[in-house]
């Protein structure tokens, strides 16, 4: 995926020359995962700008940039690290076209890694999302696979107003799949299906999906059709994607990484309730991390969510009677 | 190692008017001074208007400039039309001079997002209210002319309080690394609500913040509008022509409550403002303006009577102007309406 990640960056750059990137380590080292491997190379200090290490610094002065015009995207090395920049975010750039009614805007786009598996560090690995989801006037966006993540991040970086593009670290160098750099952006503001199924509905994002994916094919196994949601887009939330899914299946499990209280599962089970409350047939389940800190790696395979955890909670929604 | 510095402090007119530095170039076509004192008054005027709008119910809180207007003024009046300002939310006198209109203020100070919309100066930034966070956009703004070519400075005032933030170093620095044009003004006026300077940083001064940023840094006496245009013009030039950003602390003085909402009285002797009545910038201006005969006791009973005009009308316009419609909380968020907003939007109109 990060591969589709660098694609995308180069494509949004040779087409648009407002496109300019700034980050830590981005430039001569490419990314402390390469994500921008080879882009200085190509379009010069100028377009990839390696910053001082001041990630509200570099928020700000790219809300600076963007209200001139240009489309900066930011990379915030670790979503651990993204919290001096929320103050730019959530007071700035996302309201900078409304206080002015459109006079300036704000065509941002910071890129994050996020989300546990791959054992790092500690602030490295948690999954904040809920948070930007709160703020009004941003978008939420979070790929779960190469072709979504090249797909959404062309549609951010096109966006005319800022996008928060979280990408899951496991999803780095754990997913293989074929993606033309064919320049076409995926829809924002939409919901993938994945997966046809008339029995129980999986609601997942980021790197949950494959193990909803997973789950999906162990429970087909067993003669059980899951309908796979990837949300993708946590805000704006297509939330008649996943009414659609719910009113046919009847039953439905939420899953993400993030803590389960005040997570982003809570909003979705939430819309279910309110607009789909006739067709359940089962109480609705979620499968979230606990409500603590991220463990360090040794026990992080403890506290991440999984297939297992996604089957069992199947397993109650169609038992229940 | 051993690193020194020296942070020079310019002034030009002294209390009583009486020239004590050289003066900007600026200041030789004597229209100049004038104008920068009618703007003065004009700035102070709506000041007074506000207020008594606000005690009456009709506006907002409001942060008043009183006596710090020179700051406010000296900076403006050394930008280009094209340069881009980026200030706090206590400007006004700088927004005025470049082209906000009354009726824009008081719409923004009244509680309308329409204040922003400056049919002037439309890239100046809008007010920052949360303290020092816009000194970053400017470096950002600076960094967009610079990659374009373009010959063009932004400006950036911020407060005392502002430069105990990380927001102002992680900008000063930025802009150090990057030679970014642009030119930071602190509007030293020596209060952050309750909290005095020598509460705010042990540094002797705030100029020298920029030494640690590796750019020039220098105080200026932020009463005498003439030395604040002097400083500010210089650094504007320096950064036009490609050498870089500069930080300029204008010292002043607060004489008013932080906002309408404040009571100074509660940390502060009013004993202990009156001395600062005597270096307030209007009155020196004056006796500059009036020891040259080109100021006297005519011109400024109807400057008072033109101004109040004005002023008085801006703010009828403002209270005549209905509030916007309740969709509007809504069409302004993003360029598109997604979906989900747009059943939000319905139900607020009570579709």
């Amino acid at each position: 995926m990060v591969q589709a990640i660098d694609m995308a960056l180069a494509r949004a750059m040779a087409d648009d020359p407002n496109v300019i990137l700034l980050g830590e380590d981005i430039g001569v080292d490419g990314g402390v995962f390469r994500a921008t491997d080879g882009l200085l190379k190509r379009f010069g200090p100028e377009r990839v700008l390696d910053t001082p290490l001041a990630e509200a610094g570099i928020v700000g002065a790219a809300i600076g940039l963007a209200a001139q015009g240009f489309r900066p995207v930011v990379e915030i090395q670790f979503t651990g690290f993204i919290y001096p920049a929320i103050d730019q975010l959530a007071n700035h750039a996302a309201r900078l076209r409304n206080r002015t009614r459109g006079r300036l805007t704000c065509p941002l786009v910071v890129r994050s890694p996020c989300g546990g598996g791959i054992r790092a560090v500690e602030h490295h690995s948690e999954s904040p999302e809920a948070m930007f989801a709160h703020i009004p006037g941003l978008r939420t966006v979070i790929p779960s696979s190469p072709r979504r993540a090249y797909g959404l991040l062309l549609a951010a970086i096109r966006d005319p107003d800022p996008v928060v593009f979280l990408e899951p670290t496991r999803l780095y160098r754990a997913m293989k799949e074929e993606v033309v750099d064919d320049g076409q952006a995926l829809p924002l503001d939409r919901c993938f299906v994945l997966g046809e199924g008339q029995d129980i509905t999986i609601i997942a994002w980021g790197g949950m999906v494959a193990e909803a994916l997973a789950a999906a094919a162990r429970l087909a196994k067993r003669g059980v059709g899951a309908e796979v949601i990837d949300v993708a887009t946590l805000k704006s939330l297509d939330a008649d994607t996943i009414l659609r899914s719910v009113e046919k299946t009847g039953r439905c499990v939420i899953v993400h990484e993030a803590p389960l209280t005040a997570g982003y599962g809570g909003e979705i089970a939430a819309r279910i309730a309110e607009d789909a409350l006739t067709s359940l047939l089962a109480p609705i389940e979620r499968i979230a991390g606990s409500d603590t800190i991220m463990p360090l790696p040794r026990l992080e395979q403890a506290y991440l969510p999984d297939a297992d955890g996604i089957v069992a909670a199947a397993e109650r929604a169609l038992a229940y009677k | 190692m051993t690193v020194k510095f020296e942070i020079d402090f310019l002034r030009c007119l002294d209390c009583d008017g009486e020239i004590v530095g050289p003066l900007p170039a600026a200041a030789e076509d004597p229209q100049f001074a004038i104008r920068l004192y009618r703007a003065l008054i004009r700035a102070r005027s709506f000041d007074a208007k506000a207020i008594a709008l606000q005690r009456t119910g009709r506006l907002g809180t409001y942060a008043s400039a009183l006596g710090q207007e020179s700051v406010s003024l000296g900076a403006a009046s050394a930008m280009a039309s094209e340069d881009v300002l980026v200030p706090s939310f206590r400007e006004h006198p700088a927004q005025l001079w470049r082209g906000v209109s009354l009726l824009e203020l008081f719409l923004y100070w009244g509680g309308d997002e329409r204040g922003s919309d400056f049919a002037g100066p439309r890239q100046d930034f809008p007010n920052s209210v949360p303290v020092g966070s816009h000194a970053p956009h400017a470096v950002g703004v600076a960094l967009a002319f610079k990659l374009r070519r373009q010959p063009r400075v932004a400006v950036c005032i911020f407060g005392d309080g502002a430069t105990s933030k990380g927001d102002v170093a992680e900008a000063l620095n930025l802009a150090g690394v990057w030679r970014a044009p642009v030119v930071f003004v602190i509007n030293n006026n020596q209060w952050a609500i309750s909290i005095p300077v020598a509460r705010q940083t042990a540094a002797e001064t705030l100029a020298q913040k920029a030494v640690a940023a590796g750019i020039p840094g220098r105080q200026v006496d932020g009463n005498d509008v003439l030395a604040v245009h002097a400083a500010v013009a210089h650094a504007v030039a320096r950064a036009r022509s490609g050498q870089g950003p500069s930080l300029i602390e204008a010292i002043t003085y607060r004489l008013s409550d932080h906002t309408t909402s404040d009571d100074a009285s509660r940390y502060r002797d009013d004993a202990a403002v009156t001395p600062h009545w005597a270096e307030e910038p209007a009155l020196r201006l004056r006796k500059y303006l009036v020891a040259r005969g080109a100021w006297g006791k005519h011109e400024e009973e109807q400057l008072l009577a033109e101004t109040q005009l004005e002023i008085d009308r801006a703010a009828d316009a403002y209270l005549a102007t209905p509030a916007q419609p309740v969709e509007s909380i809504f069409d302004y968020l993003s360029a598109e309406l997604p979906a989900d907003l747009a059943r939000q939007r319905a139900a607020a109109l009570g579709k």
